[in-house]
């Protein structure tokens, strides 16, 4: 110990090493300084160890507010009830009417992002030149940069008038047109994520189908999309995530009368559209109305952590196969 | 041989109507960019003038303006910029440069990839349960302030860690070779190399932050205010006042939202003026990134 | 036979620049194109290939036969352009941008010159099958592997399975994996692997089978069975193997080329190389002076 000071350090680092050449005075001095930077080291580690702060205070709010309201009213009558009316003189509280609605309008967007996300991926990665890749990628990726109320705007006063066209009869809010716009916006997470994911396949296996006598379809479709497959299945994850978690292009183009329908071309609430309503009133802090959000923001943090949890293992996937 | 032909016939045909395919759903995502930005622009531009950037929100639509709106704004990203900013960097520096590889970093992390994931609005309720009621903040500028810097922290984090990282070992190494301190190396050397890295990443945290409007509808921001915060500066003694931290607040996509939810077309027009404010804000943010990130992979090569 | 052929070698005195004498090649009976030496049948025939990787040049004027049914190996320091050589014969640098040949490589018997804009690559692709530097089986099934190129053809039903099983045969793996056959490929070993990529290539029945350093990821077992397997091949496939070994391209090879720096300074039969190289680059090179 005297004659060899060893500044602790992760593995991987250079461990600085003092030798016995080091004078006393030298000793001291590192001594100093490791015990000077201790501060440094504990106020990095309690910005690190917030984020546990955070996520204890959203499970905490919800399950301590949810608690109070489950008091209320049985789990089982949240989980079946085909009403969900709290604000009325009758109320009743099943939750299925909004997971209706986020479960369409998430489908809608789905069936949009998907498809043409992957196609897109596909092109960008196997198709275009590097030139063409590294110009569109970006300019894409805007397209989940535009705030989302802006979507519900484009979705209220663009998509739906465009729709009608096509569909006379369709109401101003509609499930349909907001989907269709929520798509367009989580495009960028397929295409992008599912792209880095082919970006990643090496280039060995495709010179080995093309080899083979493979077009660049073949190979892009039989054997860089399955190598790719984790990668590809996690950027679906985070779009379904993303769309069950939007809120705005629902709450502003959807509608928000909860209704417990499998038409697209109606208008519903979604989960999220319930919570923005019931905000944008004034309800008394502690009343059941009050607690109903919470109720409803339980069961779609829930519904999201079971996706993050799948997306989380299919990333760790992703990155043990290369 | 003629098998092969037709083999190789066929392949051509299947990349060419491939391509087209891709080229067409590519086209297909960067029309309904153009074409949002087009609306706005169609529907808003007339209405923006200094007029509207200087009236408060009113009941006769030609006769509101975001006044409110920006400086709200201006004022909550300023909260959520020192908020996330500082928070998210030394996060990043702690888990990239001094956490060992144990449980407890295990938990932060998982913790932190979960924050990334959560919807919006969670964040809304979680501040509407503890900053709002709780501590007693109320509807004011600090509580959205601080339930945006959370949302956004995970950003600010994550593009922390993946700058620290790209940076190679030999840098950490030539300077504790010199006798530098874990601290001096992290602050002389590291910080200053991350430093692009990080800027896009808190461009991009902003700019996302800009944008949101659930969370701060869900802790009740209000959606008409015909006031602007407090100063920050006072003629008289101590000068300095932080009750504009305490005021109430709208922001720019919630009076958008506003407008927008209202039956009278007049009111969409104010929408689109304010949308088109909004987006050009966000989109010239993440431009800048691009921007930086391209010069970046340029001028550093390692 | 072959063996009336004595070696005949013209040293042609070299009129260039006597700076450049030592990387002049040395023409010998074989480096005369057209005329097959006894008993061998030309398979294809490399003439005046330059190529290009933007403005590197990474082949100078390369010229050479290589025999139906023999194995050819192609040996030099790393570096030299050996890796460029094979990969023009299926095309390969047609994936990547700023890549140019120049010159033809004819194959025969229908004097198709591969490297012709006008050649369709895929048609060269389906006729000659390669095999890479390390193992690069595709993430699918055993079965699918090998099923990849017979599919593309529009192989299907029992004539597949028999197909795919004669290929495991032929790449002596069929005994080790029949009752595997819809296990991942990743699960075999890395000298499984490698012989699975030789069955992927040999299904399709191509006229000549490129090898890139098919050992050199390999330990010395797994080495010792591919090498057997590339000589059972020999008489169904003409063969060019890339090989940084000298004594591999001994044990295998009927003929070798010797490049350097992207030039061709020798080609012989491999037994006469090895023993009287006539340059003396082949001779410090084999003799390990330099590489
Ligand atoms: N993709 C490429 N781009 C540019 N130059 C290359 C590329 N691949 C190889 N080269 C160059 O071509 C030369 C020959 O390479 P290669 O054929 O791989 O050599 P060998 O296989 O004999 O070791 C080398 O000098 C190498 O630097
Ligand atoms: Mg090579």
């Amino acid at each position: 110990m005297q004659d060899q000071y060893l500044l602790e350090n992760r593995a991987g680092d250079a461990p600085v090493l003092e030798t016995s050449a080091a004078s006393p005075a030298h000793l001291t001095r590192l001594k100093r300084v490791r015990w000077r930077e201790w501060p440094i080291e504990m106020l990095l580690f309690g910005a690190a160890g917030f984020s546990i702060l955070i996520n204890v205070g959203i499970v905490g709010t919800l399950i301590y507010e949810s608690l109070v309201f489950f008091r209320h009213v049985s789990l089982w009558d949240f989980l079946t009830d085909p009403l969900w009316t709290p604000l009325f003189a009758d109320p009743h509280y099943g939750i299925l009417p909004l997971l209706c609605g986020t479960v369409m309008t998430s489908l809608i967007a789905l069936a949009v992002a998907v498809p043409v996300g992957t196609i897109i991926a596909l092109y960008l990665s196997e198709f275009a030149s590097p030139w063409v890749r590294e110009a569109i990628k970006p300019v894409l990726e805007l397209l989940s940069a535009v705030p989302t109320v802006v979507f519900g705007y484009f979705a209220l006063l663009f998509m739906t008038p465009l729709l009608q066209k096509f569909i006379p009869d369709l109401p101003g809010f509609n499930m349909l047109s907001a989907g269709l716009v929520m798509g367009i916006m989580i495009i960028p997470y397929v295409s992008s994520l599912s792209e880095d994911a082919m970006q990643a396949v090496p280039m060995l296996l495709r010179e080995g189908a093309y080899a083979c006598g493979a077009n660049r379809l073949t190979t892009a479709l039989r054997v860089v999309f399955p190598a790719a497959l984790s990668g590809i299945g996690a950027s679906y994850i985070l779009a379904i995530s993303r769309a069950v978690g939007e809120t705005m292009i629902v709450a502003v183009a959807a509608g928000m009368q909860p209704n417990l329908t499998w038409n697209p071309l109606k208008g519903a609430a979604t989960v999220t559209a319930y919570i923005v309503q019931v905000s944008l009133g004034d309800l008394p802090h502690g009343s059941i109305g009050y607690q109903t959000i919470f109720a409803a923001g339980l069961a779609l943090f829930l519904l999201t952590l079971v996706f993050n949890i799948l997306g989380h293992l299919l990333r760790r996937r992703f990155r043990e196969v290369y | 041989m003629r098998e092969m032909d037709s083999y190789i016939a066929r392949s051509l045909w299947q990349d060419r109507m491939f391509a087209c395919l891709g080229v067409l759903c590519t086209v297909f995502g960067l029309a309904a960019l153009c074409a949002l930005l087009v609306k706005l622009a169609l529907d808003g531009a007339s209405r923006i003038d200094w007029q509207f950037f200087f009236s408060y929100p009113s009941r006769h639509a030609s006769r509101a303006g975001i006044l409110s709106a920006w400086v709200g704004t201006l004022v909550v990203m300023s909260v959520t910029f020192c908020t996330a900013i500082p928070l998210g960097i030394a996060a990043g520096i702690y888990l990239e440069e001094y956490a060992r590889k144990n449980w407890l970093t295990h938990i932060i992390e998982v913790n932190i990839a979960n924050l990334a994931g959560v919807p919006s609005i969670i964040f809304g309720l979680m501040a509407l349960g503890l900053l709002v009621y709780l501590l007693h903040l109320g509807q004011s500028v600090l509580a959205a302030g601080l339930t945006l810097g959370f949302l956004v922290l995970p950003i600010v984090i994550v593009a922390t860690r993946e700058a620290l990282r790209a940076i190679p070992t030999e840098i950490r190494e030539a300077s504790y070779a010199l006798g530098a301190s874990k601290w001096q190396t992290v602050w002389h050397h590291l910080l200053p190399y991350a430093s692009g890295g990080i800027a896009t990443g808190v461009i991009i945290a902003m700019s996302r932050a800009i944008g949101e409007t659930a969370p701060l509808i869900t802790i009740g921001a209000l959606t008409f205010i015909a006031f602007l915060p407090p100063s920050p500066v006072s003629p008289s003694p101590p000068f300095l006042s932080l009750d504009w931290l305490h005021s109430a607040f709208t922001v720019l996509p919630i009076q958008m939202f506003n407008w927008v939810s209202r039956p009278q077309q007049e009111f969409h027009l104010n929408a689109a003026a304010t949308g088109l404010v909004l987006i050009v804000f966000t989109l010239s943010l993440n431009a800048l990134a691009i921007i930086i990130r391209y010069r970046m992979r340029r001028r550093i090569k390692w | 036979m072959a063996d009336k052929l004595s070696r005949a070698t013209l040293v042609k005195p070299s009129s260039r620049m006597a700076a450049k004498a030592h990387l002049e090649p040395v023409e010998n009976l074989f480096m005369n194109p057209e005329a097959a030496p006894a008993g061998h049948v030309c398979k294809a025939s490399v003439r005046n290939l330059n190529f290009f990787y933007g403005n590197n040049q990474v082949l100078k004027s390369v010229s050479l036969d290589f025999y139906q049914n023999r194995v050819t190996a192609l040996i030099g320091p790393s570096g030299c352009g050996k890796t460029t050589l094979l990969r023009c014969f299926n095309r390969m640098h047609d994936l990547y941008p700023h890549t140019r040949y120049e010159g033809e490589i004819i194959l025969y018997p229908d004097g198709i010159n591969i490297i012709h804009p006008d050649t369709n690559p895929l048609e060269m692709r389906l006729r000659i099958g390669m095999v890479f530097q390390k193992p690069n089986p595709f993430p699918k099934s055993i079965f699918e592997n090998v099923a990849f190129g017979l599919r593309l053809r529009g192989v299907r039903g029992s004539l597949l399975q028999d197909k795919v099983e004669a290929a495991l045969n032929a790449a002596a793996l069929w005994e080790e994996t029949k009752d595997r056959l819809r296990e991942s490929a990743y699960k075999l070993s890395g000298g499984q692997q490698q012989r699975l990529c030789i069955a992927r290539a040999l299904a399709a029945d191509p006229e000549i089978l490129l090898f890139d350093e098919p050992t050199s990821a390999l330990d010395p077992v797994a080495t010792a069975r591919i090498e057997e397997l590339i000589i059972s091949l020999k008489s169904r496939v003409t063969i060019i193997i890339v090989t940084h070994n000298m004594q591999q391209a001994g044990r295998l090879s009927d003929f070798t080329g010797f490049l350097y720096l992207g030039e061709l300074i020798e080609f012989d039969r491999t037994a006469t190389m090895f023993t009287t190289p006539a340059h003396p680059m082949t001779q410090d090179y084999l003799t390990g002076r330099f590489g």
